[in-house]
């Protein structure tokens, strides 16, 4: 390779370099800001902010959906298979909203360690299959399965 | 390998070699997008949780790679251009800038409209989203880059070191949904274990993505092309060329 | 065989979602496919009246 040839290699390279490392660090800074939800556990710690809005995320607790007798009213307990957060929520839900299923809420905390949403997404696997297939795989292992 | 590469900084050759290619691109990616449609509407069965919605996955998907590809493919190029200075690399990144940017912006709106019914929101500012959506304002820089410097020579230059500088956002939208939290689900296409997809909806998905890659690589030769003979617009080959037809 | 279609054209409820997804994907493939033959076409053109002259 020409001495030419090898600097502009090495002029690329460094640019690189030097552009990851700054994206990697100004990343691992505000690493914390980037993750999209506090889990329940988070939130049993005392992690989550207290007094304003963040976002919480977990899985939707068998037999913990009740929804009230009239209106958009709705509770669940959402779970991360370690502590659990019961939500109420007021609007909505998303089509995929179920028992076992991932959601992330926006809302807030309330004093009685209730957290009350205002917006309710569902998070859904990656898994894709036919209902047909799903009804032989899971037919022992209850009605509900998500990632 | 690299007489290949030398040889392609040669307006002529790659003129002549690009057209072998095109026709093959061409029939390829038709074949593959009739047989992925029709697998994709029709032969694959309903998703077990979304049902039918799920049939988005066969235009959002490969757009989606097609995305983080195409910048793959210019940032080759950037490479070879500053490096090796090989003319070629420059018309092949300013071509695929705005196919690049087309399909960046198909995967937002897809993943978009596939979002309302499913998660319950257009939009969520997660690590995921947010970073595909930083990969369009970098296409969008290296157009606007190139197209605002006159001279030729130093737009190409300077569109392939923003290329270079842009190619950081690949690995973090690539990653981004193992590093942290998002609502953007994981892969679901994997390279080294089963893919998590069952293999009636998985064989549509890999038709279109390859329909998807065939059909850029039809149009990215194809203008370049068009651009090469303009440029070499001076030389014998082209006067003659265009005079034959 | 009509019941069959409509049933198609209905998605199971998400028509408005899958078919204007699909549509977006037909409009960027088709419109960039026009626009790859524009540019071939106008440096033909353009080279020709180079030629000419």
């Amino acid at each position: 390779m020409r001495a030419q040839r090898k600097q502009r290699l090495w002029f690329v390279v460094a640019t690189l370099t030097c552009v990851a490392f700054a994206v990697g660090l100004s990343l691992y800074a505000v690493s914390k800001n980037i993750n999209l939800f506090f889990s329940p556990t988070q939130v049993v710690q005392g992690k989550a902010p207290k007094h304003h809005l963040f976002r919480l995320g977990g899985m939707v607790k068998k037999g913990s959906i009740h929804y009230a007798d009239k209106g958009l009213e709705v509770s669940f307990v959402l779970t991360d298979y370690k502590s659990d957060v019961t939500v109420h929520y007021h609007g909505i839900l998303p089509d995929l909203f179920r028992e076992g299923q991932g959601i992330v809420t926006q809302g807030k905390l309330n004093n009685k360690g209730l957290f009350v949403a205002s917006i309710v997404l569902a998070k859904h696997g990656s898994k894709y299959m036919p209902r047909v297939v799903k009804e032989i795989l899971y037919k022992h292992k209850g009605s509900s399965h998500a990632t | 390998m690299w007489t290949f590469f030398y040889k392609m900084s040669s307006g002529r050759s790659f003129y002549q070699l690009s057209g072998r290619f095109i026709p093959f691109f061409a029939l390829a990616s038709m074949l593959l997008f009739a047989y992925g449609l029709v697998g994709g509407l029709w032969l694959a069965p309903p998703d077990f949780q979304q049902g039918d919605a799920f049939r988005i996955i066969y235009i959002h998907v490969p757009s989606a790679f097609l995305s983080l590809m195409i910048f793959s493919v210019m940032t080759f190029c950037a490479v070879l251009s500053l490096v090796w200075r090989i003319k070629m690399a420059d018309l092949i990144l300013q071509v695929s800038c705005p196919l690049g940017a087309w399909f960046t912006a198909l995967a937002l709106a897809t993943g978009s409209i596939w979002g309302k019914p499913m998660w319950g929101t257009y939009w969520v500012w997660d690590a995921r989203l947010t970073s595909e959506l930083i990969l369009l304002f970098i296409y969008f820089g290296v157009i606007v880059l190139s197209h605002t410097i006159p001279e030729e020579r130093t737009a190409a230059k300077a569109s392939a070191i923003l290329t270079l500088v842009g190619f950081v956002d690949i690995p973090i939208i690539h990653f981004s949904v193992n590093w942290w939290n998002t609502l953007h689900q994981g892969d679901t296409l994997k390279i080294f274990s089963k893919s998590t997809i069952a293999p009636s909806m998985l064989h549509p998905l890999l038709a279109m993505i390859g329909a998807f890659a065939f059909f850029y690589g039809w149009m990215c030769l194809s203008r370049a092309r068009s651009l090469c003979l303009l440029k070499d617009k001076r030389a014998r080959w082209v006067e003659e060329l265009v005079k034959s037809w | 065989m009509v019941s069959h279609f409509e049933q198609f054209l209905a998605m199971g409820g998400y028509a408005k979602y899958v078919w204007s997804a699909y549509g977006l994907g037909v409009i960027v493939i088709i419109g960039n496919g026009i626009y790859t033959a524009r540019i071939k076409r106008d440096a033909i053109a353009k080279l020709k009246r180079r030629y000419r002259t």
